[in-house]
């Protein structure tokens, strides 16, 4: 089966890449291409780039393209690729991959390519989901993060958990194999209880973790929030220039909203950016009131501008009342002009919040701002540098079902159920960590790498 | 000495060489399949001798017997003739684990048993010595005795125990010799060396007999049998034993004794480094217990019965090597022994066996056709573990004459499925023994439904009989009738009803409930609930017990369904048993040589070999899938 995917990033740019790997990959080139040179691809022209058009069913030109053909096996999955260059932007890409579709390509499941290329022999499984990781990395913290997990930090957290079960486990066994033994005591279901208890705490601990593990691979989604001309743009872009900014990317088909990935000190923010901050159009007017509280309840962090320069008023009251119980940075803005703007508003409505008076013109309060970014993100009991972070949805999963077993043999301890059974749970508990250490084998535990691949990749 | 002439002294389907416990098994199967079957054997006297403990069954063991007896073999039936106590053990924990054991009498168990093989249609059984099993172009043809007699076979099952080069050790007297003073095989080993076999030592070892006149049980803790006595074969369940049990005594080990054991240790041919054999450490020697546990001042002893026509006293934990002089001091500090004389000594006997991963999970030989092994010979120990696997031999042999498939049980259907599986895959480097933690699934692999469980397969290769085919159907039946009544009984809140929980201890019920799920509760069971249900009809204790274990066990049971069905799914990924793995890219060099000499059959079997990482096993499932779409593709 050919497969086909978009293989760059979705969002305004020069070009984008559309693939195809398989054994029609040609055939189906040669459906929807016509060169301007040369008429059609063949063997001949494996591995140069050819100038021509993509047309449709009805020899209607979509887009002007470069193509190259790549014979197989020395190509990314040993497969026959065919790579499309198109313009940019949404359209095209989407027209000329429904073409590739409609002329007998399937679409790639996620990292479909990737995992062609290994089951094909070309890469090693060796980490491989580490390595996927790094590729996915967008910061460095995060990709200390995969490091971390390639040296196996939490393989040898993984492994100090699945020994204690096998200390508790060697107990139980001994006292079933050796009935009236007077060397071996009867494992005591308190002492279960408290071991087991122990060990919940830890794998809690690690599930925990896995909430920064996300935002560590994706960024802190954080949104800017504010009416018309209080100073967005110019935070925005105080930010952007101050930090380094790692991609620009339109997700999806929401063309109403950008993102940008910037880099505070390691930490990853995806400035969730409306078109509207960089005209004047006001976020709440231009997409309404419930498209900005589903925004501001998929946040992370809310970047909240006021004008200290003009009163209060209705959008400002909106906006306060959509941030009240949400994780949200008050900034006080244009503080080098005249004070109109009533703060006990905001300290009696918003007094939980940090709040920073700034004035980007003079690029006052911006280190305070990143400053606090930074507090928050760190505060809390999660020691970034030394700890283990899960990162990876698979492995959480996994901790996720630990969990819910060693819930089991303690609920069943105090239950005083029998040892036997109780010990059913402990194995599974102790399996479902392997999983993650890869120190118990699933028949299907290929598929379940190799389904969080990005798509295309 | 001129040369022993050769004759041709009969021709067989199935020659079995040695009459133990796996010997017995492994001649009866074929037999009952309709094989023309020989067993020889070294001595008539010593058909299933029980050289060692004088007691079947317990943890694991009594498993094991079970599922002997749910396939058609004769050991539990044998034992329920000829014990003198039983016991359930682990009856404080759950089901899985509940195993039983009782003591036998050693005299009438071999006699019982032989009659019972004197007396099996299409089965011979003759003493002589095999002292050759001849092979042809990759096939065994036969067996050759020491006078000369060749048996012509079609197939051979080798069984000779702690027979081949027997050599036992009492402190600096050393002796070729088989087990109690019994005749040692000295020629087979060559024999098959000279055809290429390797042979490995191993040792084990017996303690000593006293008189049981001379024996203070006054001293001692008494532990009689239960009051209820359940038979271990399906066959007898529901018939009532009334008899008189004969106890067993607890006693101990004291500091003076252990002193005595220091002292001469260095008398000890294994602490001087004459036993080269590897040894149990699960079934350590008084002197390996002292040595090893110096903390503990006290070990403890069980003094057994070996039967009721005698007065000779096993003494439990206490095997030994020691020199006799020693022996004789050591025990008379063992408290309640102090005037106690011997009978017979303890020593230590060391004998050949071979590499089982050689074998097939059937225990044929993977090069020579036609030729099994099973038992001791194999690098186990114990009278059941030799059972089950002369079982699986015999039937396997008879299966390949009739051009069947291997009758291969899994680690998912049978503790004789984990121990086969054990021994062919991993491999053994001390005597290998049953434990029920050597059973992943042991939840359904219960001794109280080995029938259930096995009963159909034994039927079905013709080696279970009618009779006990439909008595497993029957069970079958009634437990699920009886489980679909109780899941249709409403119990509903009423006053009445939750005085009735109340005083059973229980807690009022809030909305109407089916009768199975009071039963769940965990201080409720099925006798208890009776109150409660108007409709029940007396059933077999064996009913009650099965009905009761599968409401109260359900939810574990089905995640024990869950693990077996991932299970499956490796075992079902079948390997050619020829393949390269030096092919199979990024596979470590130890798994490659672990696994061309091992050859698993299955995925699963190959990931239990020991040396290959899972991460070879996910290399080889890479493997395995790119070498499925290369065919894919050439179809394309």
């Amino acid at each position: 089966m050919t497969i086909a995917a978009i293989s760059t990033a979705v969002g305004e740019a020069g070009i984008g890449i559309v693939r195809m790997s398989g054994s029609k990959s040609l055939e189906i080139a040669n459906k929807i291409f016509k060169g301007a040179v040369i008429e059609s691809l063949d063997d001949k022209s494996s591995r140069k780039m050819v100038y021509g058009h993509i047309i449709d069913g009805e020899n209607k030109i979509v887009d002007e393209v470069l193509i190259a053909y790549m014979k197989g096996p020395h190509t990314y999955t040993r497969e026959d690729i065919v790579e499309i260059y198109c313009h940019g932007g949404i359209i095209p890409v989407r027209k000329v991959l429904d073409l590739t579709l409609n002329n007998g390509a399937r679409l790639s499941e996620p990292g479909e390519f990737t995992k062609r290329a290994f089951l094909n022999g070309r890469l090693d499984l060796s980490q491989a989901e580490a390595v996927m990781d790094i590729i996915h990395a967008k910061t460095e913290k995060s990709h200390e993060t995969s490091m971390d997990q390639l040296e196996g930090k939490l393989s040898k957290k993984i492994r100090e958990l699945r020994d204690e079960i096998l200390n508790i486990l060697a107990r139980v066994e001994a006292s079933i194999d050796y009935p009236g033994e007077d060397s071996i005591e009867d494992v005591a279901y308190k002492e279960i209880i408290e071991r087991g208890s122990n060990l919940r705490a830890e794998i809690l601990k690690l599930i925990q973790t896995s909430t920064r593990g996300t935002i560590l691979r994706d960024g802190l989604n954080t949104i800017i929030l504010g009416k018309p001309n209080v100073g967005k743009s110019s935070l925005l872009n105080a930010i952007l220039r101050e930090n380094r900014a790692i991609v620009t990317d339109v997700p999806g088909t929401t063309r109403d909203v950008i993102e940008e990935f910037v880099n505070i000190d390691g930490i990853p923010l995806k400035l969730v950016d409306t078109a509207g901050i960089r005209d004047t159009d006001d976020l709440v007017e231009k997409i309404g009131v419930d498209r900005a509280k589903d925004l501001v309840d998929k946040s992370d962090l809310i970047i909240a501008v006021f004008d200290v320069s003009k009163e209060l008023d209705n959008e400002d009251k909106q906006i306060i009342e959509l941030i009240k119980n949400k994780k949200a940075i008050i900034i006080i803005n244009k503080i080098d002009l005249e004070r109109k703007f009533e703060e006990k508003f905001i300290t009696e409505d918003l007094s939980d919040k940090i709040i920073i008076e700034s004035s980007m013109v003079n690029e006052v309060g911006i280190e305070e701002i990143e400053e606090s970014i930074k507090e928050m993100f760190y505060s809390g009991n999660l020691e970034l540098d030394s700890g283990i972070v899960i990162n990876n949805i698979r492995h959480k999963n996994q901790l996720e079902k630990a969990k819910k077993n060693i819930d089991d043999v303690i609920e069943a301890a105090e239950m005083n159920v029998p040892i036997d059974c109780i010990e059913v749970d402990l194995k599974n508990c102790w399996e479902n960590l392997g999983e993650i250490s890869g120190d118990t084998i699933g028949e299907d535990i290929l598929d379940k790498i190799f389904s969080e691949f990005c798509l295309g990749k | 000495m001129s040369e022993v002439k050769r004759y041709i002294a009969g021709e067989y389907d199935v020659v079995v060489v040695g009459a133990g416990h796996a010997g017995a098994e492994a001649g009866l199967a074929p037999a009952r399949m309709g094989l023309k079957t020989l067993i020889l054997t070294m001595s008539l006297d010593s058909v299933v001798a029980m050289s060692c403990n004088p007691n079947i069954g317990g943890t694991g063991k009594g498993h094991l017997v079970r599922e002997i007896d749910a396939l058609g073999g004769e050991m539990a039936i044998n034992i329920d003739k000829t014990f003198i106590q039983s016991r359930m053990l682990n009856t404080s924990k759950g089901p899985a684990v509940h195993s039983l054991r009782v003591q036998a009498d050693k005299v009438e168990y071999h006699t019982e048993m032989k009659k019972v093989l004197e007396n099996q249609e299409n089965l011979r059984l003759i003493q002589g010595e095999a002292t050759d099993i001849v092979i042809e172009d990759g096939k065994v043809v036969g067996v050759e005795t020491r006078t000369g007699a060749f048996y012509k076979a079609k197939a051979v099952v080798v069984c000779t125990g702690t027979y081949l080069n027997g050599k036992t050790y009492m402190g600096e007297v050393e002796q070729s010799s088989g087990p109690d003073g019994r005749a040692p095989s000295l020629l087979l080993t060559s024999a098959l060396e000279e055809k290429g076999f390797d042979f490995r030592r191993m040792k084990t070892g017996t303690p000593a007999r006293l008189h049981k006149d001379t024996i203070d049980f006054s001293k001692m803790e008494i532990q009689p049998g239960d009051d209820e006595i359940i038979p271990f074969s399906f066959i007898n369940s529901g018939k009532t034993y009334d008899m008189e049990q004969v106890p067993c005594y607890l006693t101990y080990t004291t500091e003076e004794s252990h002193e005595i054991i220091r002292q001469s240790i260095i008398r000890s041919p294994k602490y001087a480094g004459e036993i080269h054999g590897a040894g149990a450490r699960y079934c350590p020697s008084i002197e390996d217990k002292v040595m090893t546990f110096t903390d503990r001042n006290k070990h403890q002893i069980f003094i057994e019965p070996e039967g009721l026509g005698t007065k000779e006293m096993y003494i439990q934990g206490a095997s030994s090597t020691l020199p006799e002089e020693v022996q004789l001091e050591l025990y008379k500090h063992i408290i309640g022994l102090e005037n106690a004389e011997f009978m017979r000594s303890a020593y230590g006997i060391e004998y050949d066996t071979i590499d089982p991963t050689l074998l097939y999970r059937s225990l044929e030989h993977r090069t020579i056709n036609n030729l099994f092994f099973a038992g001791q010979i194999n690098g186990t120990s114990g009278y059941e573990e030799a059972a089950a696997q002369g079982l699986i031999a015999g039937i396997n042999s008879a299966q390949n004459i009739l051009g069947r498939e291997p009758f291969i049980l899994d680690r998912s259907e049978a503790y004789i499925g984990v121990l086969i599986d054990d021994i062919v895959t991993k491999g053994v480097d001390e005597p290998y023994r049953i434990m029920t933690s050597r059973a992943e699934y042991r939840l359904t692999l219960r001794q109280d439904n080995a029938d259930l469980r096995l009963t159909k397969k034994g039927f079905e290769i013709g080696l279970a009989s009618k009779e006990r085919y439909e008595k497993a159907l029957e069970k079958e039946k009634l437990v699920t009738e009886e489980l679909e009544r109780l899941r249709n009984i409403k119990i509903n809140p009423t006053k009445e009803i939750n005085k009735i929980m109340l005083s059973l201890g229980s807690t009022e019920l809030n909305t109407s409930i089916t009768l199975d799920k009071i039963i769940r509760r965990p201080e409720l069971n099925y006798d208890k609930v009776e109150i409660l249900d108007e409709t029940r009809k007396p059933l077999l204790r064996e009913i009650r017990l099965q009905v009761e274990t599968q409401i109260k066990y359900e939810g574990y049971i089905k995640k024990q369904m869950e693990q077996i069905e991932q299970f499956k799914k490796l075992e079902n990924r079948k390997l050619d048993i020829n393949m390269d793995y030096s092919k199979v890219k990024n596979l470590r060099i130890e798994a490659v040589e672990k696994l061309s000499k091992i050859r698993p059959e299955s995925v699963g079997q190959a990931s239990r070999v020991s040396g290959v990482s899972p991460a070879d096993i996910n290399m080889l499932l890479l493997h395995l899938e790119q070498e499925r779409r290369r065919g894919e593709n050439s179809v394309e």
